[in-house]
């Protein structure tokens, strides 16, 4: 997928005067936290549980090569296929070859954010193989030909009024008269039309939550049943995964899967939870003749060793863009790649590097709701300072930011000179401040006022209050 | 990239090369021990609260259960169900031979045919492995007795299970398939597919609003039939 993440500050421009993306966002906003607060109020172990979804995934990425082997073997034991791919191209051309090896006309697909990684639905149809998404919200994203802007609700920033249109645009054979009263009217046309896209698929691609070591299996998690259709009814069924995907074993999993639904959707359990273990077996009256998995690095080897290790824990649960305001304010696209949101400022640019995504990390105000909502605690603000730190290093930032910063930085060093100069600021702009008590405008400030007034302080500096509360304190 | 070349960055990033036999060994060890973590206290009760847990959940998931005193009772209650529901009582019925065991006659109205599910198949029976209390999740393991089209292709599953295969926690469920079944292919337990189903299928892609019914089954029902003594009370 081409990246857009350079242009964030315009993306965001742009989403922050999109009115009807505006209104999605506030429509989905109080659900996706509060129905994570129910689920998790509703299981008083979920804390213990957060402690050991991390040790979990801690453990398998200090022994990921084992696991990684040992899973391939069972794969293999079970009849399946691993293909070994480094780099993007290599697991594009991976699943191509397996495609035509099958002699494939049409591909469905289950969601998958590694299949948007790759852009595989562009190759496929530059090949002429016609891929076909069937979650709800990707198939009407391949309609509009819009990129996801969640991870796991890609279609939340579209309206009613948007199905529709794209639904009578498109479905062409169906009468133009027909009504849709209710959002069901449209989940039900949808459903027809894939149904029959789904019984007539060569191959069936999905993407996998977790691999499991210990049986050489794949899971995915649904709630519509697609994925499951996917997978069932073609001859083929690929597997794409990427390699910090693997546990060690089923109860791993369980112990992840019990994070995994009441930090994404707010239920106890997904719909459906399903593993996979190789093709059908002697008898079986249904099931896919072959399977494959096309496991990816994609940079994520680069990660091991690094600050950035323990972004590999990540589950793609999007509780830390739900509950992110910078996210709610601007929307997924606006972060210009695959993976929006917190989760996604840190991973971005590790894997289509800080040049191209370095303005992600700046995109916080480090309220810090996303490392604490996290099912792995993945500390994502200390990795955006990180990679507010490489930017910075490597000269990336804009000229009146690092002047700016090393401005502050001469300050910083000399505490006297610090508190001397904050206070006199302080003093000033509160006088200037005056009744108001705040700025409609303030030179050097622009960027801030262009969009809300700026508070004027109140009073003296945190210093002087801080030192005044301690004297009081030991007064007493 | 081969396979080689992958394992070898994910060396480099952990500073080390392979492991060696005897940290090998520790690591098979705990795979063949997969020792269970936390589980959660809801499902930690005696078996009549838990088959009533069992119940509860699926109902809290939209599904629905009938509870049944004997395997003889299944055609009437599968019966009743259907017309309640305004449903046609041509059936897809899983080969399985506990299945097979029920008085079907009984009920000449209901048309069984024994298979997977077809394409035009509205309704369907499958056979239940084993429920999990603590979210009411059914375990349907894909089989030649329970091929797993009849989870998906029609507009209802109507699944019979007994209520001595309720089970507390997932990781009892999995140490039912463990002890139980064995692959022809891989001679593990894991068999090609095993479904976790939590009510019928739904999606909140549209206006973040949840509507049933998205791909798979648009209603999921359950006849539980108490074989289990110490469930019942």
């Amino acid at each position: 997928m081409l990246a857009t993440s350079p242009a964030f500050k315009e993306n965001a421009a742009h989403a922050l005067a999109d009115a009807g993306l505006q209104k999605a966002l506030n429509r989905t906003r109080p659900q996706s936290s509060g129905k994570r607060a129910a689920a998790v109020a509703a299981l008083p172990e979920f804390e213990r549980l957060r402690d050991i979804g991390r040790d979990i995934k801690n453990h398998t990425l200090a022994n990921l090569d084992f696991y990684l082997e040992t899973w391939a073997d069972n794969v293999e034991r079970a009849g399946g296929h691993v293909h070994w791919c480094g780099t993007p191209d290599d697991a594009r051309a991976a699943v191509l070859k397996i495609c035509q090896d099958a002699g494939a006309r049409t591909v469905t697909k289950g969601k998958s954010m590694i299949s948007e990684e790759l852009g595989i639905n562009e190759h496929l149809e530059k090949h002429g193989i016609a891929p076909i998404e069937t979650d709800l919200g990707e198939y009407i994203l391949q309609i509009r030909n819009e990129p996801p802007s969640h991870i796991i609700g890609p279609a939340f920033h579209l309206n009613r009024e948007d199905w529709e249109e794209s639904f009578r645009k498109v479905h062409t054979d169906l009468p133009v008269d027909r009504v849709f009263n209710e959002r069901r009217d449209i989940m039900a046309e949808a459903r027809t039309l894939l149904r029959a896209k789904f019984l007539a698929a060569d191959v069936g691609i999905t993407g996998a939550n977790f691999l499991i070591a210990e049986t050489g299996s794949s899971v995915i998690v649904t709630n519509e049943g697609n994925g499951d259709l996917t997978q069932t009814l073609p001859r083929v069924h690929v597997v794409l995964a990427s390699i910090e995907k693997v546990v060690p074993t089923l109860e791993d999993a369980t112990s992840l899967l019990r994070l995994l639904a009441r930090s994404a959707t707010g239920q106890d359990f997904s719909v459906y939870t399903t593993f996979s273990t190789g093709g059908k077996r002697p008898g079986d009256l249904d099931g896919p003749e072959e399977y494959h998995v096309v496991l990816i690095d994609g940079g994520r080897s680069a990660m091991i060793g690094t600050e950035f290790q323990d972004m590999l824990r990540c589950i793609r649960c999007a509780a830390c863009m739900n509950h992110c305001p910078v996210y709610f304010s601007v929307g997924g696209h606006s972060y210009g790649w695959v993976y929006p949101g917190p989760m996604g400022s840190v991973l971005t640019p590790s894997l289509i590097g800080v040049e191209a995504a370095g303005h992600l990390p700046n995109a916080s105000t480090f309220c810090g709701k996303c490392e604490s909502v996290c099912p792995v605690k993945i500390p994502l603000p200390k990795m955006m300072r990180h990679w507010r730190e490489r930017e910075f290093e490597r000269h990336l930032s804009p000229q009146s930011v690092r002047t700016n910063l090393k401005l502050w930085a001469w300050f910083a060093r000399r505490p006297a000179v610090y508190r001397l100069a904050t206070r006199a600021a302080t003093k000033l702009l509160g006088l200037l401040g005056g009744k108001r008590g705040r700025f409609r405008s303030l030179p050097f400030a622009g960027g801030w006022t262009g969009g809300r007034d700026l508070p004027a302080p109140e009073g003296d500096t945190f210093f002087a209050r801080y030192a005044k509360a301690q004297r009081a304190a030991s007064r007493s | 990239m081969t396979r080689e070349a992958i394992l070898g960055a994910i060396r480099r990033g952990l500073r080390r090369g392979e492991l060696p036999e005897d940290q090998k060994l520790g690591l098979r060890a705990r795979m063949a021990a997969h020792p269970r973590h936390l589980i959660p206290a809801r499902s930690r009760i005696p078996r009549r609260e838990q088959v009533l847990l069992f119940v509860r959940n699926v109902e809290k998931e939209f599904g629905t259960v009938t509870r049944v005193a004997e395997a003889a009772d299944v055609p009437g209650s599968v019966a009743d169900y259907l017309a309640g529901q305004n449903l046609p009582t041509e059936l897809a019925v899983a080969p399985h031979p506990e299945l097979r065991d029920i008085p079907w006659s009984d009920r000449p109205l209901l048309r069984l045919r024994e298979g997977r599910a077809e394409a035009t198949d509205l309704v369907s029976v499958q056979h239940g492995y084993a429920g999990v209390a603590e979210t009411g999740t059914l375990m349907l393991p894909a089989a030649p007795e329970r091929p797993t089209t009849l989870n998906l292709l029609p507009d209802t599953e109507i699944v019979v299970l007994r209520t001595s295969r309720v089970v507390g926690a997932y990781e009892e469920a999995w140490d039912l398939l463990r002890s139980e079944r064995r692959d022809a292919v891989t001679g593990g337990f894991m068999p090609r597919n095993v479904m976790l189903v939590t009510g019928p299928s739904r999606s909140a892609d549209i206006e973040s609003t949840l509507e049933l019914g998205a791909h798979g089954p648009r209603r999921l029902h359950i006849v539980l039939v108490d074989d289990d003594q110490t469930a019942l009370g």
